[in-house]
């Protein structure tokens, strides 16, 4: 078996014409780009259907070129191919197959690939986009075009995934083995079908400030193609996002989910942009108003986007000084920002106080509950950029390094939050244009009833008694049970006869479903948020085999620790077992500590024991000696009370934004709207 | 491969063998020892990327903890420990930023903003009240029928296809 993995090494080596084929594919995908953008530009000066559909063509093959390219990449880490720089820098002939492919996206170079593939991908699905009218879309097949021109150039002139190395080494440096985890490989694929999908919104808003006009029946119609491509981006990143925080809470070995690191903040920004945008696109579908708004939005999700890639990429994050390390990059990087949302804004600035209009709306209505919506979201979301980058800012002013963590945001963001999804269940109940409040508050006075006997409830169940995460328990029973309360008012549950609520159901719209999906999901995410946050309890402590560790009321006792040898690593596994201090229930559980020759890293895998909702997550340690002097290894326990909702919600949200998505109201290519609902 | 193995499995028992660190001690009062544990979040590792000392395996992490423990039971206050930590590290060890001038913005910001935004939509519906102020007597009244009748269909039941 070795002799054969090292066979296939040489062969790889031997095989040049499929890299050569991608590096063509990708200087092809640039010169479509250009062809796409120049061809929709003069279409659209000259009215010209053909010019157009020619761009739109090229589009279409621009997006093949970079699937071919990106395909040869993989075939290039498939075959373990070291002559390619990428290659030879992160991957290693005794890496799993899975681990093969996914170093694919694994590096800066190949991701920013993945990054072009889905901009070419999702610019390929606009230009087959059929209910557009044409000034609008020729527009937005140019501004995709473009944007396809600037990364391109920024892959092929800067970070080319395929350079060469002459000698070719005879072994790779392999995967930073951290990211080799299955939640990992699929992690960057769907983040960026998230970040990069708001680029559409993004070529659709530029669109529309060029094209719009004022008080017309265009906005409704905009607000309507652009809101299946902000809620497939928002369900993708949404996925992207907790795969993320699942794997860090079960690779980095620490205990926790979410720890307000920058690289996280700069993920969260365009999903709270694009959270926004998706609820005010809903007005301005329905009621032709808040039109600059949901533009401006469009426009801010996908530059956070960019702005995560700068920050990340860039390396100005860890350090301001790290800047220095890759400069030409990240300025790179910078201008393309610089120019695409600069551009972008500056024709919103000239451009939106000329598109006023729409309808007018009290301020309890359903409009208003949306904008209070978007007000609280746009707040949070600039405190995360705040908190972000104002270490970064304070520093190039004056030197000052500070640190801006956890507390911070539990003191700014989560009020915030908090006070946002308090009115969330009474969104959805309010009527368009002029709602009833008090007619709002008897339809939900059960479920607050209910959420507040809920907090008391969890504040007497556990311990230590904590009023802020029972408050916070009842908030999250409160978006569950009041978006509940919506479903069955409008089912008229319970108060009509059985046969007539499932005939609701079926009539009520799949839009109607999702949205219900989506904040139930939230509800159990707080849940488990702030459960898993303010009742968690760890241990620590030297063991050796036979001992006992406890942590509230789980008992684990280390049995052995012996040595195993993974394809790629060698570990320490030590087995372990989790039982109720009270006796009873116990389950094995395997924790390791990894050890990769062909980095020289070691990793820890955590031990999970899933008890239901909770989570006991062991982790073995170095090794150390216990109280009474004898060799043993350090373990650390923590029992993660609900830890189970807080991947489970979010899930929950996302098939909440498919199931919208699936609403034949918002397909696209599904003609015309349908006669008034 | 048995080659590569072996070089690994060497020095595998290399670094396994070294470090027989000495385990966080806890303090033996529960309550001191809740004390250190919530100083520990907020405390940021000096040479890890984002990490509190709570998480990271790094030496400095640990020597901090047994320093903050040490403190606790020599009877100093969280913020005299806090303030110790910041005299020898500067700021950027503790994880809340510090209140002054430099930083209002940072923790006034999300405040201002919230009130510019929520200030600006007050002001936009004053003035739309404004302009519906000029309707005469009949168009209200007119206006309130339209909206009655408005009140009777727009019962969320009777249409369900609203979303």
């Amino acid at each position: 078996m070795a002799s054969g993995r090292r066979n296939r090494a040489r062969r790889g080596g031997h095989a040049p014409v499929i890299v050569e084929l991608g590096a063509f594919a990708l200087v092809l995908a640039f010169v479509l780009a250009v062809l796409q953008t120049g061809m929709s530009v003069a279409g659209r000066i000259r009215r010209s259907p053909v010019l157009a559909g020619a761009a739109d063509g090229a589009a279409i093959a621009g997006a093949v070129a970079v699937a071919v390219a990106f395909a040869a990449l993989i075939a290039a880490f498939v075959a373990s191919d070291f002559s390619v720089a990428n290659v030879a820098a992160n991957s290693h002939t005794d890496k799993p197959m899975l681990y093969k492919v996914a170093a694919a996206w694994g590096s800066h170079e190949s991701s920013l690939l993945l990054w072009c593939l889905v901009l070419t991908g999702f610019g390929a699905l606009l230009a087959r986009a059929r209910n557009l009218p044409f000034g609008l879309k020729t527009c937005a097949v140019a501004v995709q075009g473009l944007l396809g021109v600037m990364f391109l150039a920024f892959a092929l002139f800067t970070s080319n995934p395929f350079a060469r190395l002459d000698p070719a080494p005879v072994q790779g440096a392999s995967l930073n083995p951290l990211l080799q985890d299955p939640a990992l490989a699929f992690h960057p694929p769907l983040l960026y079908c998230g970040y990069v999908g708001f680029s559409v919104c993004f070529s659709l808003a530029v669109a529309a400030l060029i094209e719009g006009r004022a008080n017309s029946s265009f906005w409704p119609a905009w607000g309507r193609w652009v809101r299946p491509w902000a809620l497939a981006s928002w369900a993708f990143l949404t996925v992207g996002i907790t795969l993320g925080s699942f794997w860090a809470y079960y690779e980095l070995g620490w205990g926790g989910w979410w720890f307000w690191d920058p690289v996280e903040n700069a993920s969260f920004l365009p999903w709270l942009a694009g959270t926004a945008l998706l609820h005010s696109a809903v007005v301005t579908e329905r009621r032709g108003t808040l039109a600059s708004w949901t533009t401006f939005l469009a426009l801010l999700a996908f530059s956070f986007s960019m702005l995560g890639a700068f920050l990340v990429r860039s390396g100005v994050l860890t350090s301001v000084h790290a800047f220095a390390v890759d400069p030409e990059r990240g300025l790179m990087l910078l201008a393309i920002l610089g120019v695409s949302s600069g551009a972008a804004f500056a024709l919103f600035a000239w451009r939106a106080p000329q598109l006023k209009g729409g309808g007018m709306f009290a301020p309890v209505s359903r409009e208003g509950a949306l904008v209070l919506n978007n007000v609280f979201l746009t707040a949070s979301c600039a405190t995360v950029l705040l908190g972000t980058l104002y270490p970064l800012i304070l520093e190039a002013a004056n030197g000052a390094a500070i640190s801006v963590g956890p507390p911070y945001f539990a003191l700014t963001f989560v009020p915030l939050m908090a006070a946002a999804l308090l009115i969330l269940p009474a969104g959805p109940m309010l009527a368009w244009k002029r709602g009833d409040f008090k007619g709002v508050g008897q339809r939900l006075t059960l479920a607050a009833g209910l959420a507040i006997l809920i907090a008391l409830m969890g504040w007497m169940a556990f311990e230590p008694k904590k009023a802020l995460s029972a408050a916070g328990i009842g908030l999250g029973a409160w978006l569950i049970l009041g978006t509940l309360a919506e479903v069955a008012e409008r089912l008229r549950l319970f108060r009509a006869p059985l046969a007539e609520s499932l005939r609701r159901a079926r009539s009520l719209p799949l839009g109607a479903w999702g949205t219900t999906l989506a904040h139930a999901g939230l509800g159990v995410f707080v849940l488990g948020a702030v459960v898993e946050t303010g009742y968690r309890i760890e241990v620590a402590r030297a063991l050796a085999p036979g001992q006992t560790l406890e942590a509230g009321k789980w008992a684990v006792r280390l049995d052995s620790v012996r040595v195993v040898e993974g394809p790629n690593y060698l570990a320490e596994q030590g087995r372990l077992t989790v039982t109720l201090r009270d006796g009873g229930a116990p389950r094995p559980v395997t924790a390791e500590r990894r050890f990769f020759p062909a980095g020289g890293q070691t990793t820890t895998e955590v031990g999970l024991d899933f008890r239901g909702l909770d989570d006991v997550y062991v982790v073995l340690g170095e090794r150390g000696r216990t109280d009474a002097g004898a060799p043993g290894w350090n373990v650390r326990v923590w029992w993660n009370p609900w830890a189970r909702l807080i991947f489970l919600g979010p899930m929950i949200m996302a098939l909440g934004g498919l199931v919208s998505l699936l609403d034949r109201r918002l397909r696209l290519g599904v003609g015309k709207r349908e006669p008034a609902a | 491969m048995k080659r590569t193995l072996l070089i690994a499995a060497a020095s595998f028992g290399l670094i396994a063998a070294e470090p027989l660190s000495a385990p966080d001690r806890p303090l033996p009062d529960a309550a001191q020892e809740a004390r250190a544990q919530a100083l520990f979040d907020d405390i940021r590792c000096v040479v890890c990327q984002h990490e509190a000392i709570a998480d990271s395996p790094a030496t400095i992490a640990s020597d901090l903890r047994g320093l903050v423990r040490d403190e606790i039971r020599a009877g100093l206050s969280d913020a005299e420990i806090k303030a110790g930590l910041v005299r020898r590290y500067g700021d950027f060890v503790l994880f809340t930023p510090p209140m002054r001038a430099g930083t209002w913005l940072l923790w006034f910001g999300p405040l201002a903003i919230l009130l510019a935004v929520g200030g600006g939509l007050l002001a936009m519906t004053l003035r739309r009240r404004v302009e519906t102020v000029a309707l005469s007597a009949e168009e209200e009244a007119r206006l309130a029928d339209i909206l009655a009748a408005q009140e009777v269909r727009r019962d969320p039941d009777a249409k369900p296809s609203d979303d």
